[in-house]
């Protein structure tokens, strides 16, 4: 942590030398990062919990730090990611001037930094301290490009949906201080006698406050503006790490929060359930190729709600091995996501870098060009659908078992619930796949549609070495799935008790699917190698046939929008459809046709914006406090002063 | 285990290529022709191993992986599921998701490598395959699921096993709904009419005819072997659900399993005879029209 927080001063104080300042930031997030890698992943290892507390000046505020378990399963992956970020990032950044690099560094440092409080921190002020640097800070990042118009507005929309979320935060922890009288976490555990209204307030207070951090359906807004706009090795250390943070913040309030009664789970699994319909969805229509990850995000998010808010259904309702199930597959999730997802957006970064541009329709003919993060993104693509053999399928399984346990066990009409979610599960899953197949098909093969895309250029070690790593850790877990169960099943324990005890003695845990991995993979090769004996006779070489057109061109070839038109037009509702405009030729002779597809978010247009714009005009009225004459700052200084030392005399 | 292996890939290997000559003559009889032999199809694989390749200069590795993920898929895929009787050589808790994930592997690989050749056909092709598989995946899940609660396994050996007969007994409403939406299920994965014409020549009313159009030679042959194995593995689901039974002779059970899959191929060539093929905007809520009944069955049998 200190070395994270030196080189956040250090980069930019050589900034005016562009390579030591890039050298000074990111060599030290990566020392950081590394040593906190390691006491992550000693905490997971022995299960001891590490604490310590130091008193603040400030009321009520304590530096109280503790890392147990559920804690270090969330610091793994963030170090990790943020290691591996800012070794991309240095090549990502590498022909950026330096107060530039030395700005970039000091944020991604500081990000880094807050991050791993909020996650450590015991004590309600600082977590909210940590909180709110972990939002500047990103934001900050966020608007790197701030002379581009779009990228500001993105800005703008993050900043503002995050602090509605943060208001709920502030209301959940003063109320939780004043009904124990602490702002220490170690005193929260007195909540566990609430009454269930109470209870249950303060649970909607926390479900809003960091479901709009998680990017929970419908406070995901920010989600699909923010994370293009940023630099990509940012968007994946935001889209990967940072939104899990607010998962593993609504995991700890909940330790606090008496037994969840079923309303509770069924409220997040079907928001759960809903944005990952919701986000899958758009995500297919997006020409945008980071916006269509953000809004796979979105998804993925849902997922892993669905199965915490089904974990909490099901040990409501008694039903402990289900719960345990659906627990582990959440955890599960949390660790592939952020595995695949920061892949996915490094290999964004480097196409974005490589071809200069995020349009899929601009892109095509990559893979020839940048081979090797073609074969990466690939990877990463295959691991997001949950193919064997990558990562994404052992944390799927267990979700589905959790499910299916469920529809078998549960008696009565009770087993319509998991049933249904398995049914709109397995459509998400095959949505997945059409998102994917998109990304790969028109993105990276076929013909160039696009000069820059013709001009492509492979992207640096760096960017390929931290996403080759990435790329093994997801196939590493998809062939030794015991690397990933093991500390989950560990982890669950802690969350819930006895659920380690029930997955490990019910000898069902998947570690097989490794062997049929490898099993998978090796007749693959076998395959492959005999089909290459039998045909390195006679190759010849010919273009794509044509089916009868003799001049096909690379403009002729499916388009971003063509090829998840026939799903939109199928199964979307009205409001979620792309508003398309122009594209039918008129008269006998037609002229020039505009076609125009416009696939904005519902609800950023509906709900969202007008409440922004409601509330910015409510503001503006507030205008005449800031003068801007320093007098009157000092005057509101002194007031402050006297209404303070007026409460202290009243106390 | 190893000869119970071997036997199973035998059947594979052996019986596979069988199926769509079986079809193609009952269609042909229905045609008032004689039509190909019923060992045509091994006839074209052989030849197609023995040619030469033209492969176009847009295409990468991915063209090639294609079909042989193709292949090896379904091999893969036959271990868990059990020949009529014969019960499958692999069988883990929680198998079937890890079956219904390997086809979508195989939907991956098939789908990118023919986008891999940038053509505006094949990109069509690719997007109907995977658009409809989103239809298709719930209703193959709803219809498990009926036969996991009757069997209270999670295996499919176990659940295409011995338990099935009670079931057929206890709830067979349900399971002849279910049986139903297995055979949908089969015609939509293995491209057959009503939902995609094998044979027509018209590019833009295919789907998976529509994705190959570029492969040629032993990566043609790879194709046709791994789809006529695809048919064997998801139809084998549906005749053992069909026919339950279990004689106790290895070799009678063999039988009946065999005369079932060819009685299947008949069933498949007469829907190809006597129905046209959907509108391609029809099938989405035709495919609807399945989960819903498959969903049908699991309310009467939770009830």
């Amino acid at each position: 942590m200190l070395s994270l927080l030196i080189g956040a001063v250090a980069a930019p104080v050589l900034g005016r030398w562009p390579r030591r300042s890039a050298l000074a930031g990111f060599g030290l997030a990566v020392l950081g990062s590394l040593a906190g890698l390691c006491a992550a992943a000693l905490v997971l290892l022995t299960g001891q919990t590490i604490a310590f507390s130091l008193p603040l000046t400030l009321p009520g505020a304590s530096f109280a730090i503790l890392v147990d378990p559920l804690a270090a399963f969330f610091l793994a992956p963030l170090f990790l990611i943020s290691l591996l970020g800012a070794i991309y990032g240095s090549g990502y950044l590498a022909k950026a001037d330096g107060p530039a690099t030395g700005r970039h560094c000091f944020f991604y440092n500081l990000l880094v930094l807050s991050m791993a409080l909020v996650v450590c921190a015991a004590n309600a002020i600082l977590f909210l301290f940590a909180w709110e640097c972990m939002s500047l800070t990103s934001f900050f990042l966020v608007i790197s490009d701030h002379q581009e118009a779009p990228v500001r507005r993105a800005g703008f929309t993050y900043i503002l949906a995050t602090h509605l979320g943060a208001a709920a935060l502030f209301a959940l922890f003063l109320l939780a201080g004043a009904k124990t009288g602490s702002l220490d976490f170690a005193a929260f555990n007195g909540l566990h006698d609430l009454p269930p209204l109470f209870a249950g307030i303060l649970f909607l207070l926390a479900l809003g406050g960091f479901g709009s951090k998680a990017g929970l359906f419908p406070f995901h807004v920010w989600l699909p503006e923010a994370h293009p706009a940023a630099p990509s090795h940012v968007s994946a250390l935001m889209s990967a790490v940072m939104v899990k943070t607010a998962i593993y913040a609504l995991l700890r309030i909940l330790s606090f929060l008496p037994p969840a009664p079923a309303w509770w789970g069924g409220l997040m699994l079907v928001l759960g359930v809903a944005g990952g319909l919701f986000g899958i969805g758009m995500a297919a229509t997006q020409k945008d190729l980071k916006r269509s990850l953000a809004y796979s995000t979105v998804e993925n998010v849902g997922l892993i709600f669905m199965a915490l808010g089904f974990w909490l259904y099901a040990q409501a309702t008694h039903h402990y091995f289900t719960a345990a199930l659906a627990l582990a597959g959440a955890l599960l999730h949390i660790w592939n996501h952020c595995l695949f997802k920061s892949l996915l957006f490094m290999g964004a970064g480097s196409l974005l870098h490589g071809a200069g541009t995020r349009d899929l329709n601009e892109m095509g003919g990559l893979l020839r060009r940048m081979p090797r993060t073609g074969l990466l993104l690939i990877a990463g693509a295959m691991a997001v659908t949950a193919l064997p053999p990558f990562n994404g399928l052992v944390g799927e399984w267990f979700i589905y078992r959790g499910l299916l346990e469920g529809g078998i066990k549960f008696q009565g009409l009770a087993a319509a619930l998991p049933i249904v979610l398995v049914g709109l599960m397995a459509m998400i899953g095959a949505m997945v796949l059409v998102v994917m197949v998109r990304i790969v098909g028109i993105g990276l093969s076929g013909e160039p549609r696009h000069q820059g895309a013709a001009a492509a250029h492979e992207a640096n070690g760096r960017m390929v070495g931290s996403m080759a790593v990435i790329a093994l850790l997801c196939l590493a877990g998809g062939l030794m799935p015991a690397l990933l169960i093991n500390p989950v099943v560990a982890v669950a324990g802690t969350i819930s008790p006895g659920a380690s005890d029930l997955l490990q003695n019910s000898g069902c845990l998947p570690y097989w699917i490794g062997g049929m991995g490898i099993g998978v993979v090796l007749l693959i090769l076998l395959i492959f190698v005999g089909s290459r004996l039998l045909a390195s006779r006679q190759k010849a070489a010919a273009p794509t046939w044509g089916c009868g057109f003799l001049f096909p061109t690379a403009r002729m070839s499916y388009s971003a929008e063509g090829f998840s038109e026939l799903a939109h037009r199928s199964f979307y509702c009205d409001c979620l459809r792309p508003r398309v405009s122009g594209g039918q030729p008129v008269a006998l002779l037609p002229g020039r046709v505009v076609f125009a597809h416009d696939a904005g978010d519902f609800f950023l247009q509906a709900v969202y914006l007008p409440l922004f714009r409601t509330a910015g005009g409510f503001c503006s009225r507030m205008r005449g406090l800031q003068s801007g004459l320093l007098q009157i700052y000092l005057f509101y200084i002194f007031g402050a002063m006297t209404l303070l030392l007026g409460w202290l005399a009243l106390d | 285990m190893i000869t119970r292996l071997f036997l199973h890939l035998l059947v594979l290997f052996a019986l596979a290529p069988l199926l769509p000559g079986v079809i193609g003559k009952t269609k042909a009889l229905f045609g008032g022709r004689k039509g190909a032999p019923f060992l045509q199809h091994y006839f074209n694989l052989w030849k197609l191993f023995g040619k030469g390749l033209v492969i176009s200069r847009t295409t990468t590795w991915i063209f090639r992986t294609g079909p042989v993920v193709g292949l090896a898929v379904p091999v893969i895929a036959s271990l868990f599921v059990p020949f009529g009787s014969l019960t499958a050589p692999l069988g883990f808790n929680g198998d079937m998701i890890f079956v219904i994930y390997l086809f979508a592997l195989s939907r991956f690989c098939t789908a990118t490598a023919a986008l891999d050749t940038g053509s505006a056909f094949e990109g069509m092709g690719a997007a109907r395959e995977v658009t409809f598989a989103c239809l298709a995946e719930p209703a193959l899940f709803f219809s498990l699921i009926v036969i996991a609660r009757l069997t209270g396994s999670l295996s499919l050996t176990e659940m295409l096993g011995p338990g099935l007969l009670a079931g057929w007994h206890g709830a067979a409403a349900s399971l002849i709904l279910v049986l139903v939406c297995l055979f949908v299920v089969v015609l939509v994965e293995n491209c057959r009419i009503p939902f995609d014409d094998p044979n027509t020549h018209l590019e833009l009313t295919m789907i998976h005819e529509v994705m190959v159009l570029d492969h040629s030679g032993p990566d043609l042959a790879l194709i046709f072997y791994g789809a006529a194995m695809k048919l064997l593995v998801l139809g084998a689901v549906v005749v053992r659900v069909a026919i339950p039974v279990n004689l106790g002779n290895q070799a009678l059970d063999l039988g009946v399993f065999i005369l079932g899959m060819i009685g299947l191929a008949v069933l498949i060539g007469v829907i190809e005879s006597i129905m046209a093929r959907l509108q391609l905007l029809r099938i989405p809520q035709f495919l609807i029209g399945t989960i819903l009944l498959s969903f049908f069955s699991l309310i009467m049998l939770l009830r």
